[in-house]
């Protein structure tokens, strides 16, 4: 690990409110570490905003280790900046040169209105999952666990899936915010498993639903969200669901 | 005051099962007239909220987070124990109890320990009917590795990611909830207060972090789950939202805090490398399953670790612990990970870290097998430090990670307020003064699901209470009180950011009330956190407004908190004149450096009772008893 420290111009997106006019606005962060994390340049250049008296540029971001999914920046057109299969709080500062300039705007999607600066309102996501994204399963009567038997393989393949962290990013990545990555992971890791079978179909039919009342837009094939998302999640779990979606369109056994 | 457990008697076995035959039951269409508010998401509050929902409860759980499946059990990465004995190796519940109990080095509650460690199992169960995918044998069934401190493999694991699935499938089961109406969410929702009505825990005051309104909830129980305090020291393993806020505002208003000083400071972490930095990442320590720990046998030894050759070697913990070797517990790792580089023999820039060496393991098992189990920890760990960890062997360092001090709860998991239930890592109760790993995941969710649930409505039954409104006179006092504290925090608009506080209140405590402690450092830090605490509340500055989203205002909020937390826990750490688990005073060492106990004095948990800041507490004490444990000396030789 080779320390070194670079200059850095920022264009920021800046925005008071849901319903005020955003701008950007130009700061210089300077001496970064390019060990640090790109957050933690951020940091740096809060820090000295506050220093100055002014208010910080407003971020989400909470665990750091890039599982929570809570923080997000658009960073020169690209959903988690230009590290593949990395979140904006495990991309550092060595993967930018000296002297450049970095436009970061916060996640633009019609489902997720913008609420501070780089914050979005990610709780279409929440009322996604509570239209069946889960195993109906009251606590009390569940069998031994090992009678169920999953193949390595199988449950391997529910994980991929599983990992989603409900970023967001492939929703900012893809040309229409569809998010149809993020409800194929869920959907598709529940009915890879057989826990999840009884339930399948419906769950499919239900969360593609709201994500259409959540004004998400159609898939656009353009495979955009698997570039950008941060677990490496396939679009194949997008064939999957539109096959649950048909079928339960098809058999229409409950509603 | 004086504390009552409220532990049943006779054999420990029983205990549980007495115990749930005793409580009241509420019947089922009864149910829905109580109201029962939640405090946090992760595993204990997402599985608290889902199961009450379940029974029929109404349920309004709040996070101050912008998703419930944000909340931080979502980064715990090696893996849940459960008393299974799947593999054969000579596990039951009574083993689990008493590694438990020995791993927290005698400072648990016994009767509590031995129902964890009963309804581990079910667990398990529960969390593979909601689809989390653990990882499986070829045959299908589940596999189990081992942690730190124990002799057989009892934890279930989803890759280096079982916090994030088992959330999930809490979460998920907390959505349910959310779809059928009994459980509402209120997300961007911080507790800043507790409200108490006729000694009874009644409700909470709230602020919405994107407008800044304050609103206050009524119910007829309130339920914190709102994790640990080790940020604190500033740098550590947590996301950096975690605070004590709820949990001190509960403090603060009547409700005892227990063996504060009592804190973890986990042993393999990725070493600090920068003034900058925000947070320390965590390597789980199941990597030490492969992972050999070795520094150089010289002092001031600068070669690459590829260079020095194996006889130079000092594998310090296969030496002096040849039984656990580098599986013993994380207290002891950490303290000899310390030793070493006290010595001079810490390795990378600073002279702080040792190795964790994979060498061995790939030459026995091949890259495929390592990238297989730890593939993701290894990621992350590259995309930190640059470093690729199948070639060169890891540099890790102990960092503060987890809090086994908390409020203080009887075996109902209530705390001395009627009506106000602390479960998870926010009590105190089930791990000592130090936890074994993969026992976090396991308490969280055996306090929701199958604690809380028995408990909560055990208390219900005997205490319907009268509607309050927002008019009464205990709701509008706690009110003004928060918006009297917001509006100063806004006001004082002095010349320091909050974050230059919280930083030198990190320092101040990993020197002194970290690894190591000693009379003359916890006098000297008392003086020094009351000065901070003076100078913080003239001369912090928080920009913006209080009725905005205002990240700042938020930290300050909780930063003046942690700086009183933190003198608690350096009293905390002063009155008790022993070692044990993660406390470890200067004092009080065994020849060869291991902690050692005062089992005359010390066997009690200081529950501490708040006289406001800048006056000393009243110490409340509650005796521990062991009946089915022999206290002995902790021995991983």
């Amino acid at each position: 690990m080779s320390s070194r420290t670079i200059n850095l111009t920022l264009r920021v997106w800046r925005q008071t409110s849901p319903d005020q006019a955003g701008r950007f606005e130009k700061y210089e962060a300077k001496d970064v570490s390019t060990d640090a994390s790109f957050l933690e340049m951020l940091d740096q250049v809060n820090e000295e905003l506050v220093n100055r008296g002014e208010e910080p540029i407003a971020f989400e971001h909470d665990c750091r280790e890039g599982i929570c999914g809570t923080c997000g920046i658009v960073i020169n057109g690209m959903a988690h900046g230009p590290q593949h299969g990395t979140t904006t709080c495990q991309l550092h500062m060595r993967q930018f040169r000296d002297g450049e300039t970095l436009t970061l705007e916060p996640w633009r999607a019609r489902g997720f209105p913008v609420l501070k600066d780089l914050a979005v309102d990610r709780a279409a996501f929440d009322r996604i999952m509570a239209a069946g994204g889960y195993n109906s399963v009251n606590v009390g009567n569940a069998p031994d666990a090992n009678s169920i038997l999953v193949s390595r393989t199988v449950a391997s393949d529910a994980f991929d899936a599983a990992t989603c962290i409900g970023c967001g990013a492939c929703v900012a990545a893809c040309p229409n915010a569809s998010a149809m990555l993020f409800v194929a992971a869920k959907v598709g890791h529940l009915a890879t498993l057989p826990q999840g079978q009884p339930e399948a179909t419906k769950r499919a039919k239900r969360m593609v639903d709201q994500m259409d009342i959540e004004g998400f837009g159609a898939c656009t094939n353009t495979l955009e969200c698997e570039a950008a998302c941060p677990k490496e999640i396939s679009t194949k779990w997008i064939q999957k669901m539109n096959r649950l979606y048909l079928k339960a369109a098809l058999i229409s056994d409950e509603t | 005051m004086s504390l009552h457990s409220n532990s049943p008697t006779g054999p420990i076995a029983d205990r549980w099962n007495k115990h749930k035959a005793e409580l009241k039951l509420i019947g089922p269409t009864n149910r829905r007239k109580y109201e029962v508010i939640i405090v946090g998401t992760g595993l204990a509050g997402a599985s608290a909220a889902a199961t009450l929902g379940e029974q029929g409860y109404r349920v309004r759980v709040f996070t101050h987070h912008d998703s419930p499946r944000r909340a931080h059990s979502v980064a715990a990465q090696g893996g849940i124990n459960a008393a299974k004995n799947y593999q054969n190796d000579g596990d039951s519940v009574h083993r689990l109890f008493y590694d438990t109990v020995k791993g927290g080095d005698f400072r648990a509650r016994e009767s509590n320990v031995h129902r964890l460690a009963e309804v581990s199992a079910n667990i398990i169960d529960q969390c593979v009917a909601q689809g989390v995918p653990f990882a499986r044998e070829y045959g299908g069934t589940l596999a189990n590795r081992t942690f730190g401190g124990v002799l057989v493999a009892r934890t279930f694991y989803a890759r280096g990611q079982t916090g994030q699935q088992l959330l999930y499938g809490a979460y998920s089961s907390l959505m349910r909830m959310v779809d059928t109406g009994r459980c509402t969410l209120h997300t961007r929702s911080e507790m800043v207060d507790l409200v108490v009505v006729d000694g009874r825990a009644r409700g909470i005051v709230v602020r919405d972090l994107v407008t800044g309104e304050l609103s206050v909830h009524v119910a007829d129980a309130v339920v914190l789950c709102t994790g640990g305090y080790s940020n604190v020291f500033y740098l550590s393993t947590n996301a950096m939202t975690c605070n004590t806020t709820a949990t001190w505002r509960a403090h603060r208003r009547g409700a005892l805090f227990a063996n504060p000083c009592y804190t973890q400071i986990h042993p393999t972490c990725i070493p600090q490398h920068g003034e900058y930095q925000s947070k320390l990442t965590l390597m789980s320590e199941s990597l030490r399953n492969d992972g050999r720990v070795w520094v150089p046998k010289q002092a001031g030894d600068r070669r690459a670790p590829n260079e020095i050759p194996e006889d130079e070697r000092d594998y310090y913990l296969e030496r002096k612990y040849p039984t656990f070797g580098n599986m013993v517990p994380r207290d002891v790792a950490s303290r000899n990970a310390k030793y070493v580089c006290d010595e001079g023999r810490g390795v990378g820039g600073t002279g702080r870290a040792v190795y964790l060496d994979f060498r061995d393991a790939i030459e026995r098992d091949g890259e495929d097998a390592i990238r297989a189990r730890y593939g993701n920890l290894f990621d992350m760990y590259q995309k930190i430090t640059d470093d690729d960890p199948y070639r060169v062997p890891m540099k890790i360092y102990p960092a503060p990670h987890y809090t086994m001090g908390g409020l203080w709860v009887d075996y109902n998991l209530m705390s001395n307020i009627p009506g106000l239930f602390v479960a998870g890592e926010a009590n105190f109760s089930d791990h000592g003064a130090n936890r074994l790993g993969a026992s976090a995941l396991m308490q969280g969710l055996a306090d929701g699901y199958f604690v809380l649930p028995y408990t909560v409505g055990g208390y219900l039954s005997g205490n319907r209470a009268e509607a309050i409104t927002e008019d009464h006179p205990a709701v509008r006092e706690a009110l003004a009180f928060v918006n009297e504290r917001l509006g100063r925090l806004a006001g004082i608009q002095g010349k320091r950011s909050v974050e230059s506080f919280h930083r030198e209140l990190g320092m101040l405590m990993l020197d002194k009330v970290g690894m190591s402690r000693s009379r003359e450092g916890l006098e000297d830090v008392i003086a020094r956190i009351n000065a901070l605490r003076s100078e913080f509340w003239e001369n912090v500055f928080v920009p913006g407004s209080t009725a905005s989203f205002n990240q700042e205002l938020e930290k300050a909020n909780r930063v003046a908190d942690f700086i009183e937390l933190a003198e608690l826990m350096a009293r905390d750490a002063l009155h008790r004149e022993e070692s044990c688990g993660g406390h470890f005073r200067e004092e009080h060492q065994t020849p060869e450096g291991e902690a050692l106990r005062n089992d005359d004095e010390f066997c009690h948990v200081a529950a501490w009772e708040s006289n406001g800041p800048g006056n000393e507490p009243t110490l409340h004490k509650e005796e521990l008893t062991f009946e089915f444990v022999k206290l002995t000396q902790r021995s991983y030789k």
